[in-house]
């Protein structure tokens, strides 16, 4: 019979093994029989279990040489493979597959929600001024559902749960009830912000109440990233298969197009909403973040844009002349700037020193200031020259808010670089800032329409 | 006695199929079975033999089902298949091949050592 020292020592050597991705667990089983029965076989010819233990495993031969030879005979395994429900419902054991299918059932019942939600709102539509309340609602409608999932997931305390209804109620009270002018701006600005602070409010469950935690934050921001990766792949096969069936549809005289704007988009982008969210959480500690690694492709390339950017922009002549659009423009590259920042922050061990990539950050950012002075400044001509307008203020607080976030982020990040602070005060700007958002996104939802007339 | 690292893999096919002809057999008792044909003298890296056995499964020449050690412990064991045996039997024609070559040339070394020791000298 093994000693407990011995079950110590095979306990460390089946964990270590089982670190190898191209080892399974059956391998590992079978190794290990292999190594027990050695080591009763070395017992018998009078060695105690120690040196046993130690001649079986060094005749077990280097581990890194047989991981190879396993990774040779089964490559698959170097890919990770997303297991989302066991295939054996006993799998694992502890009741875990059953938990993972109770799972799936709550995410499909959820989905599905979500696109009847829209689906039956979509049937109250009767003419273009209707076709606006639907816009303004479209986060309501859908976003429930969302947080409805993280809200079971993360079994969130009456106290979350009131914590984001609460919010949530004004917001629909104020969305359904100004009394906002036909096609005026201040709606459509309502419509573009109103996303923000539902996500905002998802947020809040997605974190489990622990809003104040930067750690938290940062997973939530990872978690976004990570959602638009899943549903731009989803929204890329669902187009296929769409198109695949139409053009089978189409050939034998039948147009799929009336099915597909009265059911297909409007029932199944809510539920890949909802769908792509599963998947995100499920694959979370399995499948590396993609987010990050667009972010090390994209980084230099952006950086190149903005500096082709400045020039133009500088030698175009007359900055009053600019056009509207162009800072709308300004406002999306910003965005992507952060976007690319905070991913890669996201991703980077805060333990590391400063490297090259940090300066090609803190350069990004630079570049993307620069490009942002010129535009400010032609703004606050254009505005001086033609006055206020909802638009023109929106695009304005909006660029003020990026410009904080960037400039924070650029003297912080200049601040890592010459070794005066730590990565950690880096990582905590971004998470601290982040909440401006849909502070900013609840003010221009909130007190614009009737700041600028409801127009 | 240490044998070159490409003789061992070279052999190492025939001699599994060989010991798996015999009777269903495992892991362990199979490295064991050619310490003890080699006379001790040909010691295997033990966990080099398992990605080999999935080799042979993945080419359906030996087949592995999972039972249990007398110890009450999961244990794999394999088998040999139909189309195992054919292999083993080509192998086995190969293998005669070259060890009939070897044994020919050492015999010429063994007539013919004074023309060796004087080119040397």
């Amino acid at each position: 019979m093994p000693g407990p020292r011995l079950e110590a020592q095979i306990d460390q050597w089946r964990a270590y093994v089982r670190r190898r991705q191209a080892i399974s667990a059956a391998d590992v089983e079978e190794m290990e029989d292999h190594l027990r029965a050695q080591v009763d076989d070395l017992a018998v010819t009078g060695l105690d279990e120690d040196e046993a233990f130690l001649v079986a495993v060094k005749r077990m031969g280097n581990l890194d040489a047989v991981s190879r030879e396993f990774a040779r005979e089964h490559s698959d395994r170097l890919w990770k493979q997303l297991v989302l429900v066991p295939e054996h419902p006993d799998a694992g054991g502890d009741g875990v597959g059953a938990s993972r299918w109770r799972e799936l059932a709550v995410v499909l019942a959820l989905a599905v929600g979500a696109g009847l939600a829209v689906k039956v709102a979509l049937g109250f539509v009767d003419g273009p001024g209707d076709e606006m309340v639907l816009a303004r609602n479209a986060s309501l409608l859908v976003l429930p559902f969302l947080a409805g999932y993280f809200a079971w997931k993360r079994r969130a305390t009456l106290r979350v749960v009131a914590a984001v209804v609460a919010p949530a109620a004004v917001l629909a009270v104020v969305l359904n009830a100004y009394p906002f002018v036909p096609a005026g701006s201040t709606e459509v600005l309502a419509v573009l912000h109103a996303p923000v602070v539902g996500w905002t409010l998802v947020g809040v469950v997605y974190v489990a109440g622990r809003w104040r935690s930067d750690a938290g934050r940062m997973d939530f921001v990872r978690f976004t990233g990570e959602l638009v990766v899943y549903v731009t792949l989803l929204a890329l096969g669902g187009g296929v298969l769409v198109g695949l069936t139409a053009g089978i549809f189409g050939i034998v005289g039948i147009d799929l197009e009336p099915v597909l704007e009265d059911w297909i988009l409007p029932v199944c982008v809510p539920g890949a909403l909802v769908v792509a969210a599963w998947l995100v959480e499920a694959k979370k500690s399995v499948v590396e973040n993609i987010a990050p690694v667009l972010t090390k492709v994209f980084t230099p390339l952006t950086v190149v844009m903005l500096l082709s950017v400045l020039p133009v922009l500088l030698g175009g002549g007359d900055l009053v002349a600019v056009d509207r659009g162009l800072l709308i423009l300004m406002d999306a590259i910003l965005v992507l700037v952060l976007c690319l920042l905070l991913y890669s922050i996201s991703a980077r061990d805060s333990l590391a020193p400063p490297g090259f990539f940090d300066v090609l950050q803190l350069v990004l950012v630079v570049a993307a200031l620069a490009v942002d002075g010129v535009m400010l400044t032609a703004m606050l001509t254009r505005i001086a020259e033609f006055g206020l307008s909802p638009n023109k203020v929106a695009a304005l607080g909006l660029n003020l808010v990026l410009l904080a976030h960037l400039v924070g982020a650029a003297w912080r990040a200049l601040g890592f670089l010459r070794g005066r602070r730590g990565f950690a005060s880096v990582e905590r700007w971004q998470t601290r800032y982040l909440p401006a958002y849909g502070i900013w996104a609840a003010v221009v939802v909130v007190v614009f329409p009737p700041l600028f007339g409801f127009a | 006695m240490h044998i070159d690292k490409d003789l061992v893999a070279a052999s190492a096919t025939p001699l599994v199929l060989g010991i798996l002809a015999e009777g269903e057999s495992y892991g362990y008792a199979i490295a064991k079975r050619v310490g003890e044909l080699s006379g001790g003298r040909m010691q295997w890296t033990d966990g080099m033999l398992y990605p080999l056995l999935h080799r042979l499964e993945r080419l359906e020449l030996v087949s592995s089902s999972w039972g249990t050690s007398d110890a009450g412990r999961r244990r794999k064991h394999y088998a040999i298949t139909a189309a195992g045996r054919d292999a083993l039997a080509e192998r086995r024609e190969q293998w005669a091949v070259v060890a009939d070559a070897l044994r020919r040339v050492w015999q010429d070394v063994q007539e013919r050592p004074a023309a060796v020791t004087e080119r040397w000298a």
